[in-house]
């Protein structure tokens, strides 16, 4: 019986299932679980990493032992409905990265990986975004933004966006 | 000699080059329709095995023979995995490949699965390019639709599937058994070799590991033939029995300090000058370079007078540095400092190396907090040589790490420090007048944000 208050959606299920053709087994949908449930909830809470855990027939601790090597799910609370990755690595570093990264959170009143208070924005520092024709620049959700100064940056995570894929 | 016209990048710029019509259009498909009809898998082996081709991935190792290691008459499944986690510092080359003419890599990896005889080829794609995943989707349905993938391709009996994998931001996922545990849903720990993946890979089945811009090489030799990819390049040096020649167009990526940034298509072997000069318009702001990445910040650095070092796969190791790696040339201008540029790939290393092997967790991490000490202002003289000797025993070269994370995070370290040590040192005695000759053991700084 799976709790009533559960993470997983439907859906969501439905969308790990249709992918387990892929496959030859089932723990190989580890990752792709771990992002159709952080695509939908923007974190993968404990309670999700236990829900994948029997969607895929695995122990917890397995979901969440790959959960924690890629640094990339956040865990205890959501992260903003824009997410701003800041290029940090040598190309954009050489044009501005850091200056950049350190304006945007500043301005913004966080530090590196967080997020403001309305939950319209979280800002990480990224290693290189292979966008380095267009250094210095940010991912923010699926949006590329090229050639970024501080300032139209700063003007760019003001938008709205739609939703990372 | 006569100009070189891009081939790999033909697309970029023909409005709507990305789809099948297009490529079509161009010739796409048609080769491997040929090569259905008429070859055998192996005679597509030896064509690749005999053009001379080099993975471009980084390694540089001969994408024939690697597929030849494949054990024979193997009942399968046989897997492709296709590495698109490009993930090293500078290079984008596979971004545009992906983004601007899909189908021509879709056309290779047709083609490369047909030789190595997998029924299965996964793309592993990183996460960064969620363009490059769009673009990848909608090339692999059109070529479903087309009937170039799925089962029994134009009426034959060979069938192939290919799924998009999507990684996580995690630069080890680039190495090749990295790769096949980040696919399997565990964590991405590059695998002890021997067995190497063709005899036991993805799912312990036998897997060849191809970066993108091989496969676009592929499609190309069978498109052009042996004879067109061996015209171009640097030829194998006589006097050199071990030397495998670098043949073929490359796509070398160009970033940092120039005017004109970019991806640019040439003949293997043109040099760092030639390409800062004739394709990124000089070193930006009229000034000039201190140093340039040859190929991905993993590889080192040369300095300016060693520019006219030709890009091959053999060159920028005649200077000091790794290799070619993924020919990603960053330029350095004569106003950067050598130290910044150093805690850049010293905080790129750390945050990026797996923990799997202590010496590269421990080096990494180390050399990180020495890097910032020094640009503090804290420096000794003496972490000169600590960084030397992190950067000489750590790795596969020195046989203490199971991958090559190591080498390329000690390389840096070592061409910095050998090649511009004046300039470290000045800058340790200026901003660390009073403690520049102590070498005690001293405590490390607070460092903030590495993880």
């Amino acid at each position: 019986m799976i709790a009533p208050k559960r993470v997983l959606t439907d859906e969501m299920v439905a969308k790990i299932e249709a992918l387990a053709p892929r496959y030859p087994n089932r723990r190989a949908l580890t990752l792709p679980a771990l992002h159709i449930v952080n695509a939908e909830l923007r974190h993968v809470p404990l309670e999700a990493v236990v829900e994948i855990a029997q969607v895929l027939g695995l122990a917890p601790a397995e979901v969440q032992d790959t959960l924690t090597f890629y640094q990339f799910f956040h865990q205890e609370k959501p992260h903003g409905t824009v997410r701003a990755f800041v290029c940090r690595s040598v190309s954009c570093a050489l044009r501005g990265g850091d200056h950049l990264l350190e304006h945007l959170c500043k301005k913004n009143g966080v530090e590196p990986y967080g997020t403001t208070p309305d939950g319209s924005l979280t800002i990480e520092p990224a290693e290189c975004l292979g966008a380095c024709d267009f250094a210095p620049c940010i991912l923010a959700n699926d949006d590329l933004l090229k050639n970024m100064t501080p300032e139209a940056a700063e003007a760019e995570l003001k938008k709205p966006r739609a939703r990372a894929t | 000699m006569t100009p070189f016209k891009p081939v790999l990048l033909e697309a970029v710029g023909v409005p709507d080059g990305h789809s099948i019509a297009s490529y079509k259009s161009r010739g796409g498909y048609a080769p491997l329709e040929k090569v259905l009809a008429e070859k055998q898998p192996v005679d597509v082996v030896e064509m690749v095995k005999s053009s001379g081709l080099r993975g471009r991935g980084g390694a540089g190792f001969s994408t024939g023979l690697k597929w030849t290691f494949l054990p024979k008459d193997h009942p399968g499944p046989i897997y492709l995995c296709v590495n698109a986690d490009e993930s090293e510092p500078g290079t984008f080359n596979n971004r545009i490949l992906m983004e601007d003419d899909p189908h021509q890599v879709i056309e290779g990896i047709i083609l490369s699965s047909y030789a190595t005889r997998a029924s299965t080829a996964y793309i592993y794609l990183r996460y960064e390019y969620p363009q490059s995943w769009h673009r990848l989707q909608a090339a692999i349905d059109e070529a479903y639709a087309a009937g170039y993938l799925g089962k029994n391709i134009r009426g034959t009996t060979f069938s192939l599937d290919i799924y998009l994998h999507r990684g996580a931001a995690a630069y080890i996922c680039g190495e090749e058994t990295g790769l096949i545990e980040s696919l399997e849903g565990k964590r991405a720990w590059p695998r002890i070799k021997p067995p190497f993946p063709a005899i036991e890979g993805l799912f312990r089945k036998p897997t060849v590991v191809n970066n993108i811009e091989t496969m676009a090489c592929v499609a190309q030799i069978a498109r052009r033939g042996v004879d067109w990819f061996k015209s171009i390049g640097v030829p194998a040096d006589p006097a050199n029995p071990r030397d495998p020649g670098s043949y073929g167009p490359k796509l070398y990526c160009l970033s940092g300090h120039v005017e004109k940034p970019g991806c640019y298509e040439a003949p293997l072997g043109i040099t760092a000058r030639q390409l800062i000069d004739q394709f990124g318009g000089g070193v930006w702001k009229g000034r000039k370079a201190k140093a340039v990445i040859p190929g991905g910040i993993s590889m080192g650095l040369m300095t300016e007078s060693e520019l006219d070092t030709p890009l091959d796969f053999a060159g920028p190791g005649k200077v000091g540095c790794l290799g070619l790696g993924t020919a990603a040339v960053v330029v350095i201008d004569d106003e950067t400092s050598i130290v910044d540029f150093l805690h850049n790939s010293c905080r790129f290393f750390a945050h990026e190396s797996c923990g799997q092997c202590t010496p590269c967790r421990e080096g990494t991490s180390w050399s990180l907090r020495m890097l910032e000490r020094i640009k503090a202002g804290q420096g000794r003289l003496r972490d000169l040589d600590l960084l030397l000797e992190i950067g000489t025993t750590m790795g596969m070269m020195p046989g203490s790490t199971i991958c090559g994370l190591a080498d390329g995070a000690a390389w840096p370290i070592k061409n910095a420090i050998k090649k511009f040590r004046g300039e470290f040192e000045d800058y340790i005695k200026r901003t660390n007048p009073s403690g520049w000759m102590v070498t005690d053991p001293v405590p490390a700084l607070q460092i903030v944000g590495a993880h």
